[in-house]
């Protein structure tokens, strides 16, 4: 089931300009889309937009067409949407229930409102937990975790549901490296089992890991897009507000100063 | 200027006992520039927390200037130590960014002129001049960020404590905390963030405290911190050496925290310059 995006634009309500303009956006299955640029280039609204939950729940206007294939989802109601496409925000705080007592009942609640048999909620909440390694905090009240912990328990939340469309909004931000490598690898999982995946991060890192293909947006727009590995080595991505990988950024350093880049890449392996 | 100290500090969460930090001991200097790293969980915010009062340690105290946190007020604390933290929508409240900047300098007693220079200039580090009318909720999450820290960098404290300020941001806004940072400390003020990019400590920090499970695992320069024999210790709280580190280890070049220095080691006479182009 292809989501496609054709002409989108959308227009947050009481603002005069336009947040998206004229977006054409193929999210196949089993495939992992990065979505990049600058702050306030667009983003976080086209997750919200592939989404569902604009303008469904944020209001505001959209214009083009959003399509499971073929098939326009402008009369889906949000429940039938939300049972197709995950999204995760970037702040985790606004993602938690805040009413479940138990990082496991959070985690939990997603698989239960799928009306799942019993040892299948407990199966996925389970393998989520341990996905990312926080099986260790079941126990604990999500409220009183750690700004990553948060995170990582709503990722996981969002895993147990085990979404055929899965939208991303700075998964990462706020994790350590191996909490950061652990979502990639969860991503990596989900997309080889058929998912289809847009995920919108600053950590181009974790993009050169995981995306299949980039998507570039400036000032609402579509710049840039294209194969990850060949849009994350093009020096324009920097002119659009993105760092580039750690290993693209050595590699011009060690350019610039006369070293073989080559030498460093084989070094790197 | 203001010297900090922690001495075996320990805190338990009210609510389901959690050892958040478990004895940790730190001294640091005015003018320092330190970066507090360390696995999610690992208690680096709850550390954060108590060095301007807005937690109290259950064991041990917090010194400031040889004086007892303890024993001073909110009001004092909040005058010497500024914090960001990481969620800015915790810390922004106000209908306009100007007097979003502008409550914390106010309530240190800061008016005219001098109110309006350190709103001024803490408009233009964080790139906010322009945006001084806007409602802090109709700038996206990154600017909100920025703001957050405006409002802290204008109450000109001595200590500037930030809790991650580069996740959210973008190449310009990573470099405007850098900015930011690298005047701070350029003016002698102490600068403590709390990062997990590894590749922005080892540029912007000049020492680097390691936390696992509420203790203190490692202290010292980014050279030492993300040496090859450390790493087992970062690998035990989910962090690693950023990549120029590992490159310069893989080539023998001994410890390479940034791309500058693993350039400076590879230009270098007999460090196998057959790399040279």
């Amino acid at each position: 089931m292809a989501l496609t995006l054709r002409g989108v634009g959308y227009r947050y309500a009481g603002s005069t300009e336009p947040a998206l303009l004229d977006i054409d956006l193929d999210l196949p299955d089993g495939r992992v889309v990065g979505l990049v640029g600058a702050s306030e280039s667009g983003k976080t609204t086209l997750c919200l937009v592939v989404s569902g939950l604009a303008p469904r729940t944020v209001g505001g206007r959209i214009r083009g067409t959003v399509e499971f294939d073929g098939a326009s989802v402008d009369d889906w109601p949000m429940h039938r949407l939300s049972q197709r496409i995950g999204i995760g925000f970037q702040n985790p705080s606004t993602q938690l229930s805040q009413v479940s007592g138990t990082v496991f009942e959070e985690v939990a609640f997603g698989p239960m409102n799928l009306a799942l048999a019993r040892d299948e909620v407990l199966e996925r909440t389970w393998s989520a937990l341990a996905a990312l390694r926080i099986d260790g905090l079941a126990e604990r009240d999500p409220r009183r975790l750690s700004g990553g912990q948060q995170q990582l328990v709503a990722i996981a939340g969002l895993l147990a549901m085990r979404p055929s469309h899965l939208v991303l909004d700075e998964p990462t931000a706020q994790l350590d490296p191996a909490g950061t490598r652990l979502v990639g690898e969860a991503i990596g999982r989900l997309a080889a089992d058929g998912a289809s995946i847009l995920v919108a991060e600053q950590k181009t890192d974790l993009l050169a890991d995981v995306a299949d293909d980039l998507v570039v947006l400036d000032g609402g727009r579509v710049a840039m897009r294209g194969p990850a590995a060949d849009l994350l080595a093009d020096a324009a991505l920097e002119r659009l507000g993105v760092a580039p990988p750690a290993s693209i950024r050595l590699g011009r350093t060690a350019e610039a100063a006369g070293i073989d880049p080559a030498f460093l890449a084989e070094a790197r392996s | 200027m203001s010297d900090l100290a922690v001495e075996g500090l320990v805190h338990v969460y009210a609510d389901g006992g959690v050892r958040a930090l478990d004895g940790v001991d730190l001294r640091i200097g005015a003018g320092e520039r330190v970066a507090l790293i360390g696995q999610n969980g690992s208690g680096k915010t709850t550390l954060v927390r108590h060095l301007n009062g807005l937690l109290r340690p259950t064991e041990g105290r917090v010194l400031v200037d040889g004086v007892d946190a303890g024993t001073l007020t909110v009001a004092q604390l909040a005058s010497r130590i500024g914090l960001v933290f990481q969620d800015p929508d915790r810390q922004v409240f106000a209908g306009s960014v100007r007097s979003e900047i502008e409550f914390g300098p106010r309530n240190l007693g800061r008016s005219g002129a001098a109110l309006g220079t350190a709103v001024r200039e803490a408009l233009a580090a964080t790139g906010l001049d322009g945006e001084e009318r806007t409602n802090p909720y109709d700038l996206g999450g990154s600017r909100r960020k920025l703001l957050a820290l405006a409002s802290v960098l204008a109450m000109e404290t001595p200590v500037l404590v930030l809790d991650e300020p580069t996740t959210g941001q973008d190449a310009r806004g990573v470099a405007r905390v850098r900015a930011v940072i690298d005047r701070a400390s350029a003016a002698g003020r102490t600068v403590i963030a709390i990062s997990h990019d590894m590749g922005f400590v080892a540029e912007a920090f000049s020492r680097v405290i390691v936390m696992r499970a509420g203790r203190v695992i490692l202290d010292g320069p980014p050279a030492t911190a993300f040496a090859e024999e450390a790493w087992e210790a970062l690998g035990s709280t989910y962090l690693e050496p950023p990549l120029a580190a590992r490159v310069g280890a893989r080539l023998g070049l001994g410890a390479t925290p940034t791309d500058a220095a693993l350039i400076e080691a590879l230009a270098a006479p007999g460090s196998g310059g057959s790399a040279q182009v």
